[in-house]
């Protein structure tokens, strides 16, 4: 069979537990070796091979890509940074060790955004990866390189991270899958920080069904995260196919005003809305609700993110991990490793963080944020009295071309803003494909839900996936 | 908004070439200009949210367990001496 490498996951599973899963790698490098020079979605192709009893595990041996904010041990992990040059990690991140207990080859280093900051992939040390639907578009970010290698099927399904957008806004604008869970579902030990009270790891897959394959193994409790939930896990694929009829589906009036596309592009709400009317035919529910603070959300999120990234990046001073730049005193080497290994955003974060928090201004920006964000927080909380989702866009637009949006870092984080407030929530949300643009690129669909039901949101989006059948689409490369 | 960009590089110890502290500067005031926005809302009788989770005081039995970590921590620093890391002087006879 020559066509390993356009499997979904689901199939790839099976395939490994009829045939192993040896020419499943040999698929997916040999399409990376045609495929990533000029889409450079991977910064690295090491991968390991599951041991003993593990190779017969749940996936049975396929390859999984990761992030490359993701520590696995003995593998070079560096946020796509000059300033993490040369890190080893001395252990496997919480995930990565999941992964290797039911199987699972880790394959595959993914590029994006220099520490995470960031929604198009350009500011990887290791150049921008390009979107395989029209190369000279970004593949969103920051997990860029995670969605551009499963688009361009040179991954099964890749980990991304998601602090803002992060999963969900490159998984729109690539065609595929991407799941955010609530936060303190999936363990963030072994995740190289950037907000703490933001981040979780998620899974980028080419359908809905292989996100809830993959969450059946991501989630879970951890002793080594002080922040992981301690709540049941089910089985994310069981439910999918039950029924969706009467569940109660919400549409902020901030998001969708009545006379206009609000801030979307005219592609994106055609779409959008043609969503709900097949969401309506599957027996859901439309309901106009309000989130009266949400239009802050862009706002708090620069203030509390950043106040976090700087504080997160503090450690990264050339004395324990990463590059060093020579110098005459400790002091030097702070600055001067600092100053050498950080990119612009980076620094640009590490600065406005860093003035938040600054004596004098904390309580006019910090704080304002933290209270800002209860308010955000209490608007979800009521709207999920009436409803058990909250329908939007995953992104106002569909991929933008490189250095469209690099020179204007505003115009580049009100990217983000459909997916800000449910980190700001905690809650856990998707993106699933919803159609294309006129000039031919992938529109995303998203779905927010209450705390610990990814259930519902993913039960929701694989009724649409298989009513609308947009994943079978394919870019052509 | 008007800040000393230099003062709060040195707080972030970054040195900023002039051109770039010009850029960056400008960049970081229109944010700061654009979160002005928040000061629109009331927030007086407000809790802050530090965490979404609410979760108080996790903690774990203190238990020795085996480590193999120092040594392969060690073996990756810039620079190591025995179970160190090793840096340059930090303080400088006057």
């Amino acid at each position: 069979m020559s066509d390993l490498h356009l499997l979904t996951l689901k199939e790839a599973i099976e395939q490994a537990k009829k045939g192993g899963a040896a020419d499943l790698v040999t698929a997916l490098k040999n399409r990376a070796q045609k495929l990533n020079p000029s889409v450079n979605a991977f910064i690295g192709l090491e991968n390991t091979s599951p041991i003993g009893a593990a190779a017969s595990g749940a996936l049975a041996g396929v390859p999984i890509a990761v992030k490359d904010n993701i520590c696995v041990e003995g593998q070079e992990t560096t946020c796509a940074s000059k300033i993490l040059k040369g890190h080893v990690p001395p252990y496997d991140a919480h995930v990565i060790q999941k992964l290797k207990n039911v199987g699972a080859s880790i394959y595959g280093r993914c590029n994006m955004d220099e520490f995470a900051f960031g929604s198009s992939c350009e500011t990887s040390t290791y150049g921008p990866s390009k979107n395989p639907w029209n190369l000279n578009c970004v593949p969103g970010g920051s997990s860029g390189g995670s969605a551009a290698a499963v688009a361009a099927d040179m991954a099964y399904a890749a980990l991304g991270s998601d602090t803002g957008g992060s999963i969900r806004q490159p998984a729109a604008l690539c065609g595929l899958v991407g799941l955010k869970p609530t936060y303190g579902r999936v363990s963030r030990n072994g995740l190289i920080a950037f907000g703490s009270s933001f981040d979780q790891i998620g899974p980028i897959t080419k359908t809905v069904e292989d996100s809830a394959i993959l969450l059946n193994v991501l989630a879970g409790h951890d002793a080594m995260d002080s922040t992981s939930a301690n709540v049941p896990v089910p089985d994310y694929t069981k439910n999918l196919n039950a029924s969706i009829k009467g569940l109660k589906i919400g549409l902020p009036k901030e998001f969708f005003p009545k006379d206009s596309a609000g801030g979307m592009d005219k592609d994106v709400e055609k779409s959008v809305r043609e969503a709900v009317e097949v969401l309506k035919g599957l027996g859901a529910e439309i309901k106009e609700i309000s989130l009266p603070h949400v239009q802050y959300s862009v706002e708090v999120y620069y203030i509390v993110a950043v106040a976090e990234a700087s504080s997160n990046l503090g450690r990264f001073d050339g004395v324990r991990y990463g590059a060093r730049a020579a110098a005459k005193d400790l002091n030097e080497v702070y600055f001067a490793s600092r100053s050498a290994g950080f990119g612009q955003e980076a620094k640009r974060r590490i600065l406005l963080g860093t003035f938040v928090l600054s004596a004098g201004y904390y309580e006019a920006y910090y704080l304002k944020g933290q209270k800002v964000r209860t308010l955000i927080r209490n608007d979800f909380d009521n709207a999920f009295k009436e409803v058990d989702v909250i329908l939007s866009p995953t992104s106002p637009c569909a991929a933008f071309k490189i250095g469209e949006k690099s020179s204007d870092p505003l115009a580049m984080y009100l990217s983000d803003i459909y997916t800000i407030p449910a980190n700001l929530a905690g809650i856990p949300a998707l993106s699933v494909p919803c159609g294309f643009t006129a000039a031919g690129l992938p529109i995303g669909l998203q779905l927010m839900g209450r705390a610990f039901e990814e259930e519902t949101i993913l039960r929701m989006a694989h009724q649409y996936e298989q009513k609308t059948l947009f994943f079978k689409q394919k870019p052509k490369l | 908004m008007n800040f000393d960009i230099q003062q709060v590089a040195k707080l972030s110890r970054l040195t900023l070439a002039p051109e770039e502290a010009a850029k960056l500067s400008k960049d970081l005031g229109a944010i700061l200009d654009y979160v002005k926005n928040l000061e629109k809302l009331d927030t007086k009788n407000v809790e802050p949210t530090s965490h979404v989770l609410n979760l108080e005081n996790v903690t774990r039995p203190d238990e020795v367990k085996k480590s193999a970590a120092r040594d392969k921590v060690l073996k990756h620093a810039p620079a190591s001496d025995g179970f160190f890391f090793k840096v340059p002087k930090t303080v400088s006879r006057a």
